[in-house]
C-alpha cells in the first residue's frame, strides 16, 4: 500500500539523468550558438544604448521640457502637465533623476518593441481562429510563468546586461498588447465591415480604414497595460543587470534600507502614473468623435 | 453618369440553403422538399427558393417581405456578400456567381453601391471622408474624390455638415450620408437594404422623396428592400413580394393592389391607402359618345386621390382621363372614385 500514501514517481536516477541531459543539451546549444544569437540582438543593444545615452546625457531641463511637451501634445490638459512637472521635480530633488531616466529609456524601448511585435501578432490572431488557438496558450505561459524561471535561459544565452533584461520585460509585458489587439479587431462592428466589403475594399484597405481605426481604443488600452507591466518588471530585470530604479530597490532589499526602497518605489509609481494619465488622455482625445451629441 | 448601355439585373433559379451540406439538398428542394421538412430532417435552413426576377435597367425594383422572408439575403446575392447555393445572378449580362475574388472586388467597386439599414458609416471619419470612401477604395485621387463627394453631399442636403462626425448627426442625416456615399460611386446598380426602415415615418417620407427626385435624373437600377407595403407601393416601378424565401407575387403597384395573388397579400393590401395608390385608369368608365368635349381632364397615371382633389375643389361633375397626347381614355365621377378608394372589390 506504499503507492497509496506516497505518489509513485519516476525513479530518482532517471529523473536526475533527464534533468542533466536537458541542462547539458541547452548548455551545449548556448556554447555553440550563443555568440550568433547575441549578434542577432546587437541592433537592439545599440537602440537601447542610444536611448539611454539620450535620456541621461541630455541636460535635465531639456528632457523635462520634452516630457512636458509630449504630455501637453497628448492630453491637452494643464492638469496632467502640472502633475508631470511636480512628479519630475520631486524625483530630481530626491536625487533619482539619472536612475529614472535609465528606467524611462528602458520602458520606451520595451514599449516600442512590444508594439512592433504585438500589433502584427494580434492582427494575425484576429484573422484566424487556428492562430488564436495556438497563440493563446503561449500567452498564458508568458503571463503565468514566474519571471525568474525564464530569466535563467535568457541569461545563459545572452549573459547579464541590457538585452536579456529587455527580453525578459518584453516577454512579461507583451501579452496584453497581443490579446487586446486581437480582441479589438474581433469586436469591430460587422455591419461596418460588410459595408467596406460592399464597396470592394481589399483586405489591406479593410484593415487600414476600418479594423485598426475602430479597434484603436482597445489597442490603446493594450499599450497602456503593456507600459504598466513593463514598469512592474523593472525591479526584477535589475537582477540581471538592467540599470535604473530597480537597482537601488534591489540594494534596499539586500541591506534593509527602508527609505531607499520607498523613495525608488515611489519614483516608479510616479512615472507609472505619468505614463498612464498621458496615454489615457491621448486615447480619450482620439475618441472624441464617439461622443454622442445627437440622440 | 455611366454613358454605356446597362442591361439590368436578372436573377435566375436562385437557391440559398444555409447549413454545412447545403449543395446536397438543392435537388431535394427542387423536387418539392419544404422549408419545414428541410429543417426538421436535415437541420438546414432554406433561405431562398427558386427566385426568378428580371430587373430592367433604370427602374426601381422593390423587394418586399416581412422579417425572415429572405429579402436581405436576396439583395446580398446581387453583390455576392452572400454566395448562392445554386442559380445565376446576371448583372449587365455577367454572372456574378462565377466571378473570382479580383473580378468580384472590381465589380463591387464600379458596378454596385449599397445603402444599409443601420447606415454602417465609419464612426472615425467625418461626413466628407465617409462619402468619398468608395472613391478612395477605387483609387481615385483625393482632389477629384472630394469634388465628387461634395457634389453629392450638397445634392442630399447636407451642405455645411461635411466636417461633422456620424455621431453628431440624426438618423435621417446619417442615412443621407449613406446615400451620398453610395451615389458618389456612380455605379449603375444601387442596392438599398431596408435603407429607410430605421427612420421616423416623417423622415422616411422625406427620404423617399429624395430618392424619387434623384432617380428622375440618375436613372440607376435601384433594388430597394422594405417590409413596408406603403413604401413599396410609393417607390416601386416593380414590386416582388417574398415570403419564406419564395416570390409569391411580382408586378406593378397596380397589380399588387388590384389583383393580390393570394390571401396573404390581400391581407396586407387591406391596410393600404388605396386612393393614393390606384390609378384612375383602373376605375374609369368608357367615354359616352355624347359626353361634353370641353369637360375637365386629368392625365392617365394620376391617383384616385388626385382625381378626388380636382373634383372636390372645382365645379366639374366628372373628369375625362386623357393620355399624354391628349386623347380621351375614359371618364370618372366622384361616386366611382370614392367607392374605389374605400372598398376592396
Amino acid at each position: 500500500m506504499d503507492w497509496f500514501f506516497k505518489f509513485p514517481h519516476m525513479n530518482d536516477d532517471s529523473l536526475r539523468n533527464l534533468k542533466k541531459v536537458i541542462d547539458e543539451g541547452f548548455r551545449a546549444f548556448t556554447r555553440a550558438y550563443g555568440d550568433a544569437i547575441e549578434g542577432l540582438f546587437a541592433p537592439l543593444q545599440h537602440f537601447l544604448i542610444a536611448a539611454e545615452r539620450f535620456m541621461t546625457k541630455t541636460p535635465w531641463p531639456i528632457i523635462m521640457l520634452i516630457i512636458l511637451a509630449i504630455a501637453w501634445g497628448a492630453s491637452r490638459s494643464w492638469k496632467v502637465v502640472a502633475g508631470c512637472l511636480v512628479t519630475l521635480l520631486a524625483i530630481g530633488y530626491f536625487d533619482m533623476w539619472d536612475d529614472t531616466m535609465r528606467t524611462v529609456s528602458m520602458i520606451f524601448v520595451c514599449t516600442v518593441l512590444s508594439i512592433a511585435i504585438g500589433i502584427p501578432t494580434g492582427i494575425l490572431m484576429s484573422r484566424s481562429d487556428r492562430m488564436q488557438r495556438v497563440v493563446n496558450p503561449v500567452l498564458d505561459v508568458m503571463q503565468t510563468m514566474p519571471s525568474f524561471v525564464y530569466l535563467i535561459p535568457v541569461v545563459m544565452l545572452l549573459g547579464i546586461g541590457k538585452v536579456p533584461g529587455l527580453i525578459a520585460v518584453v516577454i512579461y509585458a507583451i501579452p496584453p498588447m497581443i490579446r487586446l489587439t486581437d480582441l479589438g479587431i474581433r469586436l469591430v462592428d460587422k455591419d461596418v465591415l460588410e459595408a467596406a466589403d460592399a464597396f470592394g475594399s481589399s483586405s489591406w484597405q479593410k484593415l487600414k480604414n476600418v479594423q485598426l481605426p475602430l479597434a484603436l481604443p482597445t489597442i490603446m488600452a493594450g499599450i497602456n497595460q503593456t507600459i504598466m507591466m513593463a514598469l512592474a518588471m523593472v525591479v526584477i530585470a535589475s537582477m540581471i543587470g538592467v540599470q535604473g530604479l530597480g537597482q537601488p530597490v534591489l540594494k534596499a532589499i539586500a541591506n534593509q534600507y527602508f527609505t531607499l526602497g520607498i523613495f525608488n518605489g515611489l519614483a516608479i509609481v510616479g512615472i507609472a502614473i505619468i505614463f498612464d494619465r498621458v496615454s489615457q488622455a491621448y486615447g480619450k482625445r482620439l475618441q472624441k468623435h464617439r461622443e454622442v451629441v445627437h440622440g | 453618369m455611366a454613358d454605356h448601355h446597362f442591361d439590368g439585373i436578372r436573377i435566375r433559379n436562385l437557391y440559398k440553403i444555409f447549413g454545412p451540406n447545403a449543395a446536397s439538398h438543392v435537388e431535394a428542394v427542387r423536387n418539392g422538399l419544404s422549408k419545414t421538412e428541410l429543417n426538421a430532417q436535415f437541420g438546414h435552413v432554406l433561405g431562398l427558393k427558386d427566385i426568378n426576377i428580371e430587373m430592367p435597367s433604370g427602374c426601381i425594383q422593390v423587394i418586399m417581405g416581412l422579417s425572415g422572408s429572405g429579402k436581405s439575403t436576396l439583395i446580398r446575392h446581387i453583390n455576392r456578400l452572400i454566395d448562392p447555393t445554386a442559380g445565376e445572378v446576371l448583372v449587365n449580362g455577367v454572372d456574378v456567381v462565377k466571378m473570382n475574388e479580383m473580378e468580384l472586388r472590381e465589380f463591387r467597386r464600379h458596378q454596385t453601391a449599397m445603402v444599409f439599414q443601420k447606415f454602417a458609416l465609419l464612426p472615425h471619419r467625418n461626413v466628407l471622408d465617409n462619402t468619398l470612401y468608395g472613391l478612395e477604395v477605387q483609387g481615385v485621387e483625393r482632389a477629384k474624390a472630394v469634388d465628387t463627394a461634395m457634389r453629392w453631399i450638397e445634392r442630399v442636403g447636407l451642405k455645411g455638415f461635411e466636417s461633422k462626425y456620424p455621431n453628431q448627426l440624426s438618423g435621417g442625416m446619417q442615412q443621407r450620408v449613406g446615400l451620398a456615399r453610395a451615389l458618389s460611386n456612380d455605379a449603375p446598380v444601387l442596392l438599398m437594404d431596408e435603407a429607410y426602415s430605421a427612420l421616423d415615418p416623417l423622415i422616411r417620407m422625406d427620404m423617399q422623396t429624395v430618392l424619387l427626385d434623384l432617380q428622375k435624373e440618375i436613372k440607376k437600377t435601384v433594388v430597394f428592400i422594405t417590409h413596408d407595403l406603403d413604401e413599396a407601393l410609393r417607390l416601386g416601378d416593380q414590386i416582388a413580394i417574398l415570403r419564406d424565401g419564395e416570390v409569391i407575387q411580382q408586378g406593378t403597384s397596380q397589380d399588387i393592389v388590384l389583383r393580390p395573388a393570394d390571401a396573404y397579400i390581400a391581407n396586407f393590401v387591406k391596410e393600404v391607402n388605396r386612393g393614393r395608390v390606384i390609378h384612375v385608369e383602373a376605375v374609369m368608365a368608357p367615354v359616352a359618345p355624347d359626353h361634353p368635349v370641353n369637360g375637365a381632364t386629368l392625365l392617365a397615371g394620376s391617383s384616385i386621390e388626385d382625381a378626388i382633389k380636382v373634383l372636390a375643389h372645382g365645379d366639374a361633375k366628372d373628369l375625362i382621363v386623357v393620355n399624354p397626347a391628349g386623347m380621351p381614355l375614359g371618364v370618372v365621377d366622384l361616386k366611382t372614385l370614392a367607392s374605389a378608394a374605400v372598398t376592396n372589390n
